[in-house]
């Protein structure tokens, strides 16, 4: 299973938890994990890439194993420790007090 | 038993403000979509449970919300804005051209026939129209593809088309304001579209009577009497009796004509209400809050404050932020930048503030149910 770290906003959006489980078929990359979590939490599409081009939002970054993943191809595979569930997949958004 | 119900957008969630048709006693719902900007919420004339709700954010971008139940519960419906045809510019502030990019719906107009029919202002400027309650939306082309789209240009806030006026009487005319291009008429259901500016005077743009380029802040009709328009302009009040033939000038004797809101009394076609500020950077009138009536169709105004702060009031009152009810003492609301809303039940003579501190307002819309 993958684990999905979620910030506060997306989980009002989706009313998923901080932290959502998700399975993928194949080898795990960002674009199967996105595609997964939009399809468990259909409030989510369109939330993190954007719905016509599919681009990742640019307030929004994916880390996982302390590197930032968001400038890499999204057909990559994933850090084994995501994949095996060892270490969240993080979606972190650019931080703002307003 | 009938009632009022107010529909508050605001820039961190949307409110929901109740009461029977004595409107003394108020509930308050929310917030909904708590830290989301909720840009617009109407719910249909044909069934006032059906409320359609623009929640946006810089972070994620666009979605839309659909409630069955007059707003206690809510579901997503479809976000996905793709402008029709080939790609098209439009000037950026430099003068450049820029392709159209979707950035957010302004402005949501359901049908007055079908609830699941729905149309969308969105930015940058276009119209878009749901016929299945907001699963799926289509665009207008027509419009931006008019013989004027390449010229238009965003006014500060944005390209955003903020304003939609259906004709009551559904012979297909359709009436929308762009800021900073004007207000354009269709009279075939939004296929094709031509430029409703003739009369309007914008000292501020290179060709003050371009056919193209004017900030209309917002337009009104009532529904009664489709062919007589009401517009705030960035400056001036006009009007025009003629279907947006031809505008004139109704600023008369206002301290100041510059605003947002307009709206028309729901009962007295010829009574208007705007709430003037002094400039477009100064969103106040010497620290007293007033909204001013017209009962002739415009030109005499009258200052209507009782009930309302006269001194040390600096708010601001959006386009969209100005809605009237039409119980048979008509109601009149406003949402301010300071978030208040302000409610009078006896036609603007007196107010009272329903809720003082909800996040900054930016649009109401009134449901008067029977």
């Amino acid at each position: 299973m993958i684990r999905v770290r979620l910030p506060d906003h997306l989980r009002s959006l989706s009313g998923a938890e901080r932290e959502v489980e998700l399975s993928v078929n194949g080898k795990p990359t960002q674009q199967l994990v996105l595609d997964a979590l939009e399809l468990r939490f259909p409030a989510l599409k369109g939330a993190l890439r954007d719905p016509q081009t599919t681009r990742r939002r640019p307030f929004v970054r994916f880390f996982a194993c302390g590197e930032d993943l968001s400038h890499q191809p999204m057909d990559l595979p994933l850090p084994l420790a995501v994949a095996n569930g060892d270490e969240p997949f993080l979606v972190i958004v650019a931080i703002a007090g307003g | 038993m009938a009632g009022v119900r107010v529909l508050v957008g605001t820039r961190k969630g949307a409110f929901i403000l109740s009461s029977d048709e004595r409107r003394r006693q108020w509930s308050i719902a929310g917030p909904h979509f708590a830290g989301w900007e909720i840009y617009h919420m109407k719910g249909s004339p044909v069934d006032p449970d059906r409320i359609y709700a623009s929640q946006s954010s810089p972070w994620f971008g666009q979605h839309l919300e659909r409630s069955i139940d007059g707003g206690i519960t809510w579901d997503p419906v479809g976000n996905e804005f793709a402008y029709d045809g080939a790609a098209m510019t439009h000037q950026w502030y430099d003068g450049t051209p820029r392709p159209w990019e979707f950035k957010r719906v302004w402005h949501l107009e359901p049908s007055d026939l079908d609830p699941d029919e729905v149309y969308a202002g969105v930015e940058d400027a276009a119209l878009f129209k749901s016929k299945d309650g907001g699963l799926t939306w289509k665009e207008l082309a027509g419009l931006r593809n008019s013989k004027t789209g390449s010229s238009w240009q965003p006014g500060a806030g944005g390209m955003c088309l903020h304003t939609i006026v259906l004709d009551p009487k559904s012979n297909g005319q359709i009436f929308v304001a762009i800021s900073a291009a004007g207000v354009f008429r269709s009279d075939d259901e939004g296929e094709t579209w031509k430029p409703a500016n003739k009369g309007l005077v914008s000292n501020y743009i290179p060709d003050p009577t371009a056919e193209v380029g004017h900030c209309v802040h917002k337009i009104a009709m009532h529904k009664s009497r489709p062919e007589v328009l009401f517009m705030q302009k960035h400056w001036d009040v006009m009007r025009s009796d003629d279907s947006g033939e031809n505008w004139y000038e109704i600023s008369g004797d206002l301290p100041t004509d510059f605003g947002f809101a307009i709206d028309v009394h729901a009962h007295e076609p010829e009574t208007i209400y705007v709430i003037p500020i002094k400039s477009d950077s100064e969103h106040f009138v010497d620290g007293s809050l007033k909204v001013f009536r017209s009962k002739t169709g415009g030109f005499e105004w009258e200052p209507l404050g009782k009930g309302l702060p006269q001194s040390n009031c600096y708010v601001n009152v959006l386009r969209d932020a100005m809605a009237v009810d039409s119980l048979d003492s008509c109601g009149i609301y406003f949402g301010t930048s300071g978030g208040q809303v302000y409610a009078s039940s006896d036609s603007g003579d007196s107010w009272e503030a329903i809720v003082r501190d909800l996040p900054p307002v930016l649009s109401i819309e009134v449901q008067t149910l029977k």
